[in-house]
């Protein structure tokens, strides 16, 4: 019992550390709020999801910024869709970067557009193994038996 | 006679042309005197001829040259003026002058009569006396024998009658002597008959007269005055004069004159009146023959006309003034002149007939002024007088002329110059216009990546210095807006949109917005909407909302303690006056602090009838009540002037432009509605606008029909001792669903606890209450605790600040409500409070959204599978069913109808197909179909038996730009909701379709 409330101890802290750090906003709060009895692994759903366009999105930036004419229209269209996933999970940091990128691809900026890549790349790596420990963290309370504790 | 009528005519034409001068003259001499006298009325006088002299320009501003027409024109009117005064004062000048020459003419024509008159009465006495003596002498010489007379007799009887001959020097009678009697007569009478003398001879002397040559007859002059003794024994038949004189006074019988001749021996001129003596009485129809035969002798009277004619003269008085002349006109062609001077012509001469009884003898008297006719003073000044005047009325008409072409020209070059001012002005509106907008883009990116900024990892420092930055930036944007505004509203740009809106939601936002503030400084906020507006308007939110937040914004500005007070009404309400908060007393105020009088804030508007539009439109007035420092009185009329602020301190103290409430006047007006204001400085200042805006429904709708079913029926009581702040209490919780009761105090509260049958589930106490007495209210406490209701009500304080927590005698204090209330803050606060009652609720506002939401088919739109994902779920969430789509194109083919969506979310950017276009399709196929419903082309069954298919679309955007909300209602769409969707939003956005 105690090694559950430990762990829920020890996801608050690890839920509001990535708060503070910028990884989170309240917009996964929120999404966590919408997991309920009738649909259980909304979250989960979610971000595996986000996962998985996140890695074609960044495949496709890549690719775009290699070809010798960049598009920056389609690479724009990517970084907008990238920014558009990552609010709606609450993914900040990598929101605000998606932002930058964007504000290149206007100026058609090819280096700054390169660098926010590498950014986003980094940024998105960093969320997800945050994402994944949180996740582990959730995964060994519910094993544990204890209930996933709500963090506003 | 006449000169009395000259003069009053000349005064009557001198008074008319007086008048006509004066009324022209006061205009000329008003203006130079006025001139002198201050440039207020002059300003004035200019005013009133500009109007007159624009409005001869209007009429003729189309003819160019026409001004130049009328100038000529009235320069020849001008000339013929002068030429027609002329001729008025030289025909003066000659009536005058005619009238004086005929009366002088007159005089001297009625002088000269008389003395014609005397001349020839006194002529006719001497005469008659000469013939009388011719009686005499038929009588005693001719009739007795021997004579009774002798020449001594004669003499001396003649001597003695002189008197009666005033005009005879002296008479003489010459018997007729027959040739054959001659020698008997001379021996007789002693002496010879002797021959005239020669006349003009120097000397007279008798001795040397010849006898009289022998003749058929003769008349020798027997008797003789003293006077002309000398002509005794002269025969007169010797004189040629005498001679015909004689025969002709034989054959006629009466007396005759000569022509004038010189006077035997005095040589004068005289004139000699013979008459014929007979033997016997003779018929007046006797024939000259009888006459001849009858002829006894002949009696002569000597008239010696200059000193006759002198010594008449003399008897009458003016004799200086005029000449006479006595003519002997027998022989026209040459009179004979006998009596009077030749004398220089003076000009006028009157000529009288002399009858001297002598038929062939015609004399007359011819008068003459002895001076030339007197200059005419009296003609000469009057005509000049108007002449004078007639220049002088040329004049002012020329200067008058003058004037008018004069401030024409200026008028002219005034309106040109207006003109260039307003196409100045218009040009300036239109350069801030674009270069408001010019700024507002390039601002929006600085604000945005600040933004950013701040969720980069910082310092404190730089924190601050980013939080710095967007301040300001964001003040500089709502400037810019404002200044857009202003320059919008200037080049007739701006326009308002007509969508439907909540009034009370957005009350309820501007107070969030000023909650804050209002909090910090302990100022009451409320606001309060009659029963009777209705939930939903049609009219311009954004527009509406600027106008209470500046009003707000300018309240709270200026307001440190009381409160501020918002109250909507319909117009027709407040005129009728019967109402909660017209009828309360200065005193009975919100915070109870005195206002300034709201009635007089609206007392300069229209009245109702004239803004009468549509049968669905409405009129609402809207007052903003602050019990702040108020206005000065004489910044009072210039506060809707943009850039007007009261002092130029207040821009320092309280920052603004001062183009608020300039811009609020024009959106106002903008409504079909006006503003006013009533202010007493250091009381307060009450703003009141009204707008029109169309009911949707056509009919008045009951707010409460809204009611939260959490909430219904409990009975919520308030306890305030102000009833107009109880009633705005009151409102806010009534829409709640709640029964609402005042009560004025504790002791009143206690007492409907006591022996109130109904359950008590809310009890709201003003802090002011409250605070009056603790001890009371913790009793108060107390007793609420240990009621013998199964459930004690629950207790709130409702408060204006932000306080600590209270402590009152060992109890805490009960939860506190802080104002401004609003609908959806207090429904939380009561749920929080009294979530015992309800366990369904996580948050508040989720009842709300299941509510609305449950059980509606939703569509979601979005490129993104992600946010498609958690849009779904938060949907979902909320009992909705949700399709999904993740592009326009499928979009528009899933919502074209039939189809049974009750709305759709639209993401705006998506690949291939953005949003605006996507609804515009969509639209655009509804619009298509609704026609075709509505011929009959297609059948109402198939179509769900809807007429109007018109799917609620709103769009999903992070971009919350007020820009891109106007484009989303351009392309048709209902409203928008941020992404991610935020409850309280997405509630306001969607509760407009679903309620």
């Amino acid at each position: 019992m105690s090694s559950v409330l430990q762990l829920q101890r020890q996801f608050i802290d690890y839920t509001t550390s990535l708060h503070n750090e910028g990884y989170l906003d309240n917009q996964f709060t929120e999404l966590q709020k919408l997991q309920d009895e009738s649909n259980p692994d909304f979250v989960t759903e979610v971000v595996s999801m986000y996962f998985e366009d996140s890695d074609k999105l960044l495949n496709n930036l890549t690719t775009a910024l290699q070809q010798r004419n960049v598009d920056y229209k389609q690479v724009d269209a990517h970084a907008h869709q990238f920014k558009g996933s990552s609010s709606s999970i609450g993914a900040k940091r990598v929101t605000n970067v998606c932002a930058h990128f964007k504000g290149f691809c206007e100026a058609k900026n090819l280096d700054g557009c390169l660098r926010c890549l590498q950014q986003v790349k980094q940024e998105y790596i960093f969320f997800r193994n945050k994402l994944e420990a949180l996740f582990r963290l959730e995964q060994q309370i519910l094993q544990a038996g204890g209930s996933v504790p709500m963090v506003e | 006679m006449s000169f009395i009528h000259l003069i009053g005519f000349v005064l009557k034409v001198g008074h008319f042309i007086l008048m006509l001068c004066c009324s022209m003259s006061c205009l000329i001499t008003s203006v130079e005197m006025k001139l002198n006298q201050s440039g207020k009325l002059w300003v004035k006088f200019v005013e009133i001829f500009t109007k007159y002299s624009s409005m001869i320009n209007v009429h003729n501003y189309q003819h160019i040259g026409s001004r130049k027409l009328r100038k000529t024109w009235l320069k020849k009117l001008l000339i013929l003026w002068i030429a027609f005064g002329t001729i008025v004062c030289l025909w003066i000048f000659w009536y005058l002058r005619s009238q004086a020459l005929e009366k002088r003419k007159e005089t001297l024509g009625n002088m000269c009569d008389e003395r014609a008159r005397m001349l020839q009465d006194q002529f006719n006495v001497s005469m008659n006396h000469v013939q009388a003596m011719s009686i005499l002498i038929s009588t005693f010489h001719h009739g007795k024998n021997p004579s009774a007379i002798d020449q001594e007799t004669f003499a001396k009887y003649t001597e003695r009658t002189a008197f009666e001959r005033p005009l005879t020097s002296g008479v003489a009678y010459a018997v007729r002597v027959l040739h054959s009697e001659r020698e008997q007569f001379e021996k007789q009478q002693g002496w010879t008959i002797k021959k005239m003398p020669l006349i003009k001879k120097d000397k007279y002397n008798p001795e040397e007269l010849e006898p009289s040559p022998i003749q058929p007859e003769y008349a020798p002059v027997i008797f003789a005055q003293e006077t002309v003794a000398h002509v005794i024994s002269l025969d007169m038949f010797t004189g040629k004069e005498d001679r015909e004189n004689v025969l002709r006074a034989r054959a006629l019988g009466k007396g005759v004159l000569t022509a004038p001749l010189d006077l035997v021996k005095s040589n004068r001129l005289g004139v000699i009146l013979t008459f014929a003596v007979y033997n016997r009485d003779l018929p007046s129809n006797a024939t000259q023959g009888e006459r001849i035969k009858a002829t006894d002798g002949y009696l002569g009277g000597v008239y010696d006309i200059r000193s006759l004619v002198e010594k008449l003269l003399q008897q009458l008085a003016s004799k200086q003034t005029i000449y006479v002349n006595v003519y002997d006109t027998t022989n026209i062609s040459n009179p004979i002149s006998m009596y009077g001077t030749n004398v220089p012509d003076t000009g006028l001469e009157h000529v009288s007939p002399l009858n001297f009884g002598d038929p062939s003898r015609k004399h007359e008297m011819r008068c003459r002024f002895t001076q030339v006719p007197p200059w005419q003073i009296l003609a000469i000044s009057t005509s000049f007088g108007i002449f004078v005047i007639t220049m002088l009325v040329g004049h002012i008409f020329h200067a008058t002329v003058n004037r008018i072409a004069k401030v024409e020209d200026d008028y002219h070059e005034m309106s040109v110059l207006k003109k260039h001012a307003e196409d100045a002005d218009l040009a300036k509106s239109q350069f801030l216009a674009t270069v408001s907008h010019e700024i507002r883009t390039p601002m929006n990116g600085v604000l945005g990546m600040l933004d950013m900024l701040m969720d980069t990892v910082l310092d404190v420092t730089q924190q601050d210095y980013v939080r710095t930055a967007q301040a300001s930036g964001k003040a500089l944007v709502s400037l810019i807006n404002a200044v857009l505004d202003q320059a919008k509203i200037e080049s007739g740009k701006l326009e308002l949109e007509a969508v439907h809106f909540e009034l009370r939601a957005i009350l309820d936002d501007v107070l969030s917005l000023f909650s804050g503030k209002s909090q910090e400084k302990g100022i009451e906020l409320a606001a309060y909407v009659s029963d009777k507006v209705p939930e939903t308007l049609i009219g311009d939110p954004g527009r509406f909302r600027q106008i209470i937040t500046n009003l707000m914004g300018n309240s709270i500005k200026f307001t440190e303690k009381g409160h501020i007070f918002v109250t909507v009404h319909l117009q027709e309400e407040v005129m009728d006056t019967i109402d909660v908060e017209s009828e309360s007393s200065s005193k009975d105020t919100l915070s109870g602090l005195p206002v300034a009088d709201r009635n007089r804030s609206w007392e300069v508007f229209r009245p109702m009838g004239q803004n009468a539009g549509p049968s669905e439109s409405i009129t609402l007035i809207i007052s903003v009540e602050d019990t702040g420092v108020g206005i000065p009185l004489d910044a009072q009329n210039r506060i809707f002037t943009p850039f007007m602020q009261v002092g130029p301190s207040i821009s320092r103290i309280h920052g603004g432009t001062g183009i608020g409430l300039s811009i609020s006047k024009c959106l106002v007006n903008l409504m079909n509605g006006e503003i006013g204001f009533s202010s007493v400085p250091n009381i307060g200042s009450t703003f009141t606008f009204t707008a029109v805006f169309l009911n949707p429904n056509g009919q008045q709708v009951n707010g409460q029909s809204k009611s939260n079913s959490q909430f219904c029926n409990m009975l919520a009581v308030i306890v305030d001792q102000r009833p107009i702040r109880a009633e705005v209490s009151r409102y806010h919780i009534q829409p709640l669903g709640m029964h609402v009761k005042i009560v004025p105090s504790l002791t009143g509260m206690r007492s409907l606890l006591t022996k109130g049958s109904q359950t008590v589930h809310v009890v709201l106490v003003e802090e002011d209450i409250w605070d009056q007495d603790l001890s009371k209210s913790s009793a108060f406490v107390y007793k609420l605790r240990n009621l013998d209701h199964q459930v004690p009500p629950k207790l709130f304080l409702l408060t204006n600040s932000i306080g600590g927590p209270r402590q009152c005698n060992g109890f805490s204090s009960p939860p506190v409500i802080t104002k401004p209330l609003r609908v959806n803050m207090l429904a939380g606060s009561l749920q929080r409070a009294m979530g015992g009652y309800k366990d369904n609720a996580r948050n508040g506002e989720i009842p709300n959204l299941s509510k609305l939401l449950i059980g509606r088919k939703i569509l979601v739109v979005d490129d993104n599978n992600v946010n498609l994902r958690v849009a779904a779920g938060a949907l979902k969430k909320y009992g909705a069913e949700v399709t999904c789509a993740d592009s326009g194109k499928k979009a528009i083919s899933l919502l074209e109808p039939p189809h049974a969506f009750d709305a759709c979310f639209m993401d705006i950017q998506m690949p291939e197909m953005d949003g605006f276009q996507a609804t515009k399709m969509i639209r655009k196929t509804e619009h298509t179909i609704n026609n075709r419903i509505q011929n009959g082309d297609l059948l109402l069954q198939d179509y769900a038996y809807i007429s109007k298919w018109h799917v609620p679309i709103l769009a999903m955007t992070a971009d919350v730009i007020q820009a891109t909300h106007e484009q989303c209602l351009r392309s048709g769409m209902d409203g928008y909701v941020s992404k991610p969707f935020e409850a309280n939003q997405l509630y306001q956005e969607v509760s407009r379709f679903f309620l």
